[in-house]
């Protein structure tokens, strides 16, 4: 479990001494084999919190432990990032090698294992993630989502116990983007690997078990998807958007009780309507 | 057009020199540079064009290779050449004013000529069947002993991989910004040298702001993946020494040996 408890964040911008509080008070617990959406617009902290996850920040004021171990704890920190992967937004800007099973073998190098162990977890790494064949390629010949996925690779090949994707689609188009949600659900359910998703997307928000709205660094709403996208109202107060059939739901709502308000997805409400 | 540039100059092969460990190649490179240096007369330089040649076939890199790396220095040859040939003091064989030609000029640059032909030749066969990636990994293993006195191998290492990992994500932003200013007006094809210089600020200016920010989410995903340094770091293909190098290496210790045998001669 992660548990973030009482964080908060201070940013000293260089330039004007200005103090910046990127997360206020924030307290929220991890489980494990969880898919988490951290939702909000930008600059509303979300991806301050994440990299508090993996101690890449440490908190001003409050801890964050993950696995009752405290992120501030200099001693266990590569330990930390081992339990903690971390894919980023730019598929570009995080592989680091010229082949793609070179960059996979990247983390399980700096850990130091042995070649063999390396090799065999780069190829089950490579397979989970479909990019198997590509794995001679030079990443620059690959598209927006493989690049993710290798980079989704990268992380898995190290064994973590939690990823946190930090808006990993934000730069890809449909298709990219498609591939790498279907990775990560694929992650949490069939592997048991605890994902939290960074976003700004309602559609991968409502794939979550559970989500978590931020504005100006603090969580503002908290629930299953169904109890967070019925609060159209709240939402939208937050410059959210809300997907259009959940909003279109509430609508119909206020006008016939009858129809459900806590409506997600087109199908069901087809089934709603024509049942 | 910018996709077009290759890095470095490999040439993928199966040949046995493709196959050496990169370690056994570049030290292979420096003894002959050494013997190439050590031989002083023609039964020896003949010896090493032989040798030379020999080796160029086993490559099977086809021979307008070699032509097109000679052909870049060829202007270097041929200015060394006519300086010994003028400058080297002796017996005199053509006079014209202060100009002289000397038994010892030519012979010295007949030697130097073919010397160099040689040098570039065999140094490009390094190059041409080692990848860059195996490259860096040699250079890194065997700077390793003088990482004690304070030579950076891994760093050095690691700054070679990311070059090579980002030099075609540049040139693929390179192009896109210059569509992207074009697109607004800018011109970069016409005027002199000096407007035409002045004309890559917009280009330089985005493509030095976006590579220090990828430098940065760079450094910050290396983290995140526990990259601390080579201490402690193991690597999935550990270079390995096989049978041929032990061949190539004892084939160049007799030819070091054979060189230094022809001073005597």
């Amino acid at each position: 479990m992660i548990r973030i408890h009482h964080v908060t964040h201070i940013y000293k911008k260089e330039s004007t001494k200005q103090e910046v509080k990127a997360l206020d008070d924030v307290s929220l617990d991890i489980l494990e084999g969880e898919h988490i959406a951290v939702l909000g617009h930008n600059g509303c902290g979300k991806s301050t919190l994440a990299k508090h996850l993996n101690a890449l920040l440490l908190p001003t004021a409050g801890t964050v432990e993950v696995d009752a171990v405290d992120t501030a704890n200099e001693a266990d920190l590569w330990t930390i990032r081992q339990m903690v992967g971390m894919v980023f937004q730019n598929p570009d800007n995080q592989l680091v090698a010229t082949t793609v099973e070179e960059d996979v073998a990247f983390g399980p190098e700096n850990m130091g294992m042995e070649p063999a162990l390396i090799r065999q977890r780069v190829d089950e790494a490579l397979a989970l993630v479909g990019m198997s064949q590509f794995k001679d390629k030079g990443p620059h010949l690959l598209s927006g989502g493989q690049k993710q996925r290798v980079a989704i690779a990268g992380i898995i090949a190290m064994r973590p116990k939690y990823i946190v994707f930090d808006e990993p689609t934000a730069m890809l188009d449909p298709t990219g983007r498609k591939e790498v949600m279907e990775t990560m659900q694929r992650l949490n359910r069939e592997e048991g690997i605890t994902v939290v998703n960074i976003t700004h997307f309602m559609e991968e928000a409502v794939l979550a078990d559970r989500v978590v709205v931020m504005e100006h660094g603090r969580i503002v709403l908290s629930g299953t998807p169904k109890e967070v996208f019925t609060q159209v109202d709240l939402l939208k107060k937050m410059q959210l958007d809300v997907p259009p059939v959940t909003e279109l739901a509430a609508l119909l709502h206020k006008e016939d009780k009858h129809i459900a308000a806590d409506i997600m997805t087109i199908e069901e409400m087809v089934r709603e309507l024509c049942p | 057009m910018l996709k077009d540039i290759t890095i470095g100059q490999y040439l993928p092969g199966e040949s046995f020199l493709h196959k050496l460990d990169p370690r056994t190649k570049i030290i292979a490179v420096i003894i002959y540079m050494i013997s190439l240096f050590i031989v002083n007369n023609f039964w020896g330089l003949g010896a090493m064009l032989v040798l030379s040649l020999a080796v160029v076939l086993i490559s099977r890199i086809p021979l307008k290779f070699f032509f097109r790396g000679i052909k870049a220095i060829v202007f270097i040859i041929l200015l060394t050449v006519v300086l010994q040939m003028f400058m080297t003091p002796g017996e005199p064989l053509w006079e014209f004013g202060f100009l002289k030609i000397t038994k010892e000029g030519v012979r010295q640059a007949v030697f130097m000529g073919t010397r160099l032909v040689l040098l570039v030749s065999v140094t490009s066969i390094l190059t041409l069947t080692t990848t860059p990636i195996s490259l860096t990994d040699g250079i890194e293993t065997l700077l390793k002993p003088f990482q004690k006195i304070g030579v950076p191998a891994h760093e050095l290492a690691m700054m070679m991989t990311i070059a090579l990992r980002f030099i075609p994500t540049l040139i693929e932003e390179t192009d896109k910004i210059m569509k992207a200013q074009s697109a607004r007006g800018a011109d970069f094809e016409s005027g002199n040298l000096l407007e035409r210089a002045k004309a890559m600020i917009p280009l330089l200016v985005p493509l030095f702001l976006n590579a220090i920010k990828r430098a940065d989410e760079l450094a910050l995903a290396m983290e995140a993946r526990c990259y601390h340094g080579g201490d402690g770091r193991t690597r999935m293909k550990a270079l390995q020494y096989e049978s041929r190098d032990a061949i190539a290496g004892a084939f160049c210790l007799c030819m070091a040996a054979g060189a230094f045998l022809t001073r005597l001669l």
